[in-house]
């Protein structure tokens, strides 16, 4: 009994030693700065900066090689925690979010086959397409969604990715994964988006879909600099759409939208569908 | 006696009876064909002719593109009505020449017989390049191809492949039975290019009637006959040369890297048309079959014929179709609709009504390892279909996701319906693409 609790005490003994000299000799210098800085970073690792991690954003800001408005996520407030603990002067970078430019969910948007296979955007992608009929929609899937760390995505009950205005940070881990292209990042201070990504011809886009953009150019006619019109699509100049919401009545396939007064709160949850189901 | 045969595989019910005694029928011409221009692996063929032309059959609508490209020609004669993207057996909308029969099938006068013993090897092999030729199995690689190796790869062993493992599908036993000289013809004049020693046909034990033909035919003769034990996939290249040979093919080698060369019994035939007559590879058999349709039959089908038109030849549906397959059901591939056309590639038409398709929801991994004793190249399917879910792709090229055949063994035996093989097929698509877009930036 004594000789164990000896010898294990000696063990300890001996081994707490080592440890304590390992630790003051092998000390890794780090900048109390970086510590700081790593504190006020979001810390979901998500890279939008570049750098792997929260870590690796932090260490070379310290280092002074790059600016402090890397961090979409941490927005205008981490910047000036940072700029304070660096002690520099920074402005954050406008605050850019993602949307998703697609209205046409399973109801609205014609399905060329159903898909069974794995619940991944880019496999579906694979089997001819995906399902649906446009070349350009959201697939529906939710390979966004997983991709998202910080939960701003929601798929609706009819298979269509909606992002969340107040959750978004802007880290563009959906834009990366998406097969289809069809989000896209835009200033947050702008609310009317044109959600279509289709470029094909109007005859065609009526065939198989409600709300797809026919590239009729009324939008651009009611307000001439808020729209361009390429291939069949129109977009929002986001420079100068300051009057774009005037043409959202104009819209004969109710392709515009104007998300402060869709979504008032900023919630991605889309009002109860009523409309009926696309006839195939 | 044993048979040989590979390691793993699986049994599938093989349905051929609905079938296998039927003889070949000519499909009469329909109303209207799209041939795709693209059909092969590949580079695709351009157009070559437009619309309000007048073309003979058998004349050029689509030449080719780069080496491991192959022309495409007109299935008869006709007016050229449109070239414009028609609905495409892969799924999308692609480029075909469409093609409205006049009705007298008349050859182009371009086309000459020619006599093979005044042909080089390499005229040969021009001649098969020029009749667009392609593995006829299904997955239309071009057969000139093949045919021409490095010279550094010698081939010794030719390995003519007459197992049609696939379930329902019957067209190539229907042509050893009633065209071995054809198939004869094609393999003594691949036998001539390549300069192969051995010659060995391997068929399928469930074939037994073609075996004992062709033992009939080739006694005498170099060409070997080799029954083989009727599992599936022994059709596919590498596990017929284990078969035959008992030597592997290298991971990521090609058969002629361990000096053998493998052809459908089908394409040995096209050959012969192809370099004995000048015809270039218009018409296939093709079965088509399933309990959706009212008479299964073996029709020769000219290469771009819709899948309506088959339909109607063979009496109709039984009922609106659950799934409709071009090829067979391990490996082939679902159409959306019946408007798309035939391709050289297409061995059948399988037509399954509704409650033949059960589709169950997946359900986790019971470590029972059956995909594993499954897989005939000795992969671990349920490892690299999870790391290929995770987009884990380092972790699966280790663990040789690239060297998976597609063949679907995994996924059948699977009792939880992992989609294993099209997770990795998934995975494999992300591997070459991420080593495309390395090899640009």
């Amino acid at each position: 009994m004594l000789a164990a609790i000896l010898s294990l005490g000696c063990i300890g003994l001996i081994a707490a030693v080592a440890l304590g000299f390992a630790a003051k000799k092998f000390a890794v210098e780090v900048d109390p700065r970086e510590l700081a800085a790593l504190e006020v970073l979001p810390g979901a690792n998500c890279g939008a900066c570049g750098f792997p991690g929260c870590g690796g954003y932090a260490k070379a800001l310290v280092a002074g090689s790059i600016d402090l408005n890397q961090c979409p996520p941490g927005g205008a407030d981490t910047v000036a925690k940072l700029a304070n603990i660096l002690g520099v002067e920074a402005s954050a970078a406008a605050r850019e979010i993602a949307v998703v430019l697609c209205q046409g969910d399973n109801r609205k948007a014609q399905v060329k086959y159903h898909y069974l296979g794995l619940e991944d955007c880019t496999a579906a992608q694979r089997i001819a397409d995906g399902p649906k009929v446009c070349p350009g929609g959201c697939v529906g899937l939710g390979s966004c969604l997983r991709a998202c760390p910080f939960d701003a995505i929601e798929m609706t009950a009819d298979g269509l990715a909606v992002i969340s205005r107040e959750k978004c940070t802007g880290c563009r881990k959906c834009v990366a994964v998406c097969p289809r292209k069809v989000i896209r990042m835009t200033p947050y201070e702008s609310v009317v988006h044109v959600l279509c990504n289709s470029h094909d011809k109007g005859a065609l886009v009526r065939k198989y879909c409600q709300v797809g953009c026919i590239g009729c150019n009324i939008c651009k006619k009611t307000i001439p600099d808020a729209y361009k019109i390429e291939n069949f699509l129109a977009e929002v100049v986001y420079e100068q759409d300051a009057e774009a919401a005037e043409a959202i009545s104009k819209c004969p396939t109710k392709c515009i939208l104007d998300f402060s007064v869709a979504y008032p709160d900023g919630s991605a949850q889309l009002p109860a569908v009523t409309d009926k189901p696309h006839a195939a | 006696m044993s048979l040989k045969t590979f390691a793993g595989g699986i049994h599938p019910p093989d349905n051929k009876e609905w079938s296998a005694h039927k003889a070949i029928e000519d499909c009469p011409l329909p109303a209207e064909f799209i041939v795709p221009l693209a059909q092969h692996i590949g580079a695709p063929s351009v157009a070559c002719v437009e619309v309000g032309q007048q073309v003979a059959k058998g004349e050029e609508i689509g030449s080719a593109k780069g080496f491991v490209s192959v022309p495409v020609h007109a299935p008869t004669s006709g007016e050229v009505v449109a070239v414009e993207n028609r609905p495409h057996p892969w799924g999308t909308l692609l480029p075909a020449v469409v093609i409205k029969p006049d009705g007298e099938d008349r050859w182009s006068t371009e086309l000459q017989p020619a006599d093979p013993s005044e042909l080089s090897a390499d005229e040969m092999i021009e001649k098969v390049r020029l009749a667009g030729v392609v593995g006829m199995g299904g997955a239309a690689f071009p057969a000139h191809v093949k045919m021409s190796p490095p010279p550094e790869k010698k081939i010794n062993t030719l390995i003519f492949n007459g197992v049609e493992c696939e379930p329902y599908l019957t067209a190539d036993h229907r042509m050893m039975l009633e065209e071995p000289e054809r198939i004869l013809q094609g393999a003594a004049l691949l036998q001539y290019v390549l300069g192969a020693e051995q010659v060995v046909i391997g068929i399928e034990a469930n074939k037994p009637d073609a075996i004992a033909l062709f033992e009939k035919h080739c006694a005498g003769t170099p060409v070997e006959v080799m029954p083989l034990q009727v599992k599936y996939p022994q059709g596919a290249e590498k596990q017929l040369i284990a078969a035959v040979t008992g030597k592997e093919v290298p991971s990521g080698g090609l058969p002629m890297d361990i000096g053998v060369a493998v052809q459908n019994v089908s394409t040995a035939a096209a050959i012969t048309d192809a370099v004995l007559y000048g015809r270039p590879l218009i018409e296939r058999i093709c079965t088509v079959t399933g309990p959706a349709i009212r008479e299964p039959k073996n029709l020769r089908i000219r290469i771009g014929t819709p899948l309506s038109h088959l339909v109607e030849v063979c009496g109709g549906l039984v009922e609106e179709p659950g799934k409709i397959i071009l090829g067979g059901p391990m490996m082939g591939f679902t159409q959306l609709g019946f408007d798309v056309p035939t391709t050289r590639g297409t061995s059948g038409l399988l037509l399954l009504r509704a409650e033949d398709v059960v589709s169950q929801p997946e359900s986790p991994c019971i470590r029972c390892a059956r995909c594993v004793q499954a897989c005939p190249i000795n992969l671990l399917p349920t490892t690299v279909a999870a790391y290929a879910r995770r987009d884990l792709l380092a972790e699966a090229t280790e663990y040789c996701a690239m060297d998976c055949i597609e063949c679907g063994s995994c996924s059948y035996v699977c009792p939880s319906t992992i989609p294993l093989v099209q997770a990795i097929r998934y995975g494999k698509a992300a591997i070459l693409a991420k080593k495309r877009s390395s090899q640009v930036s």
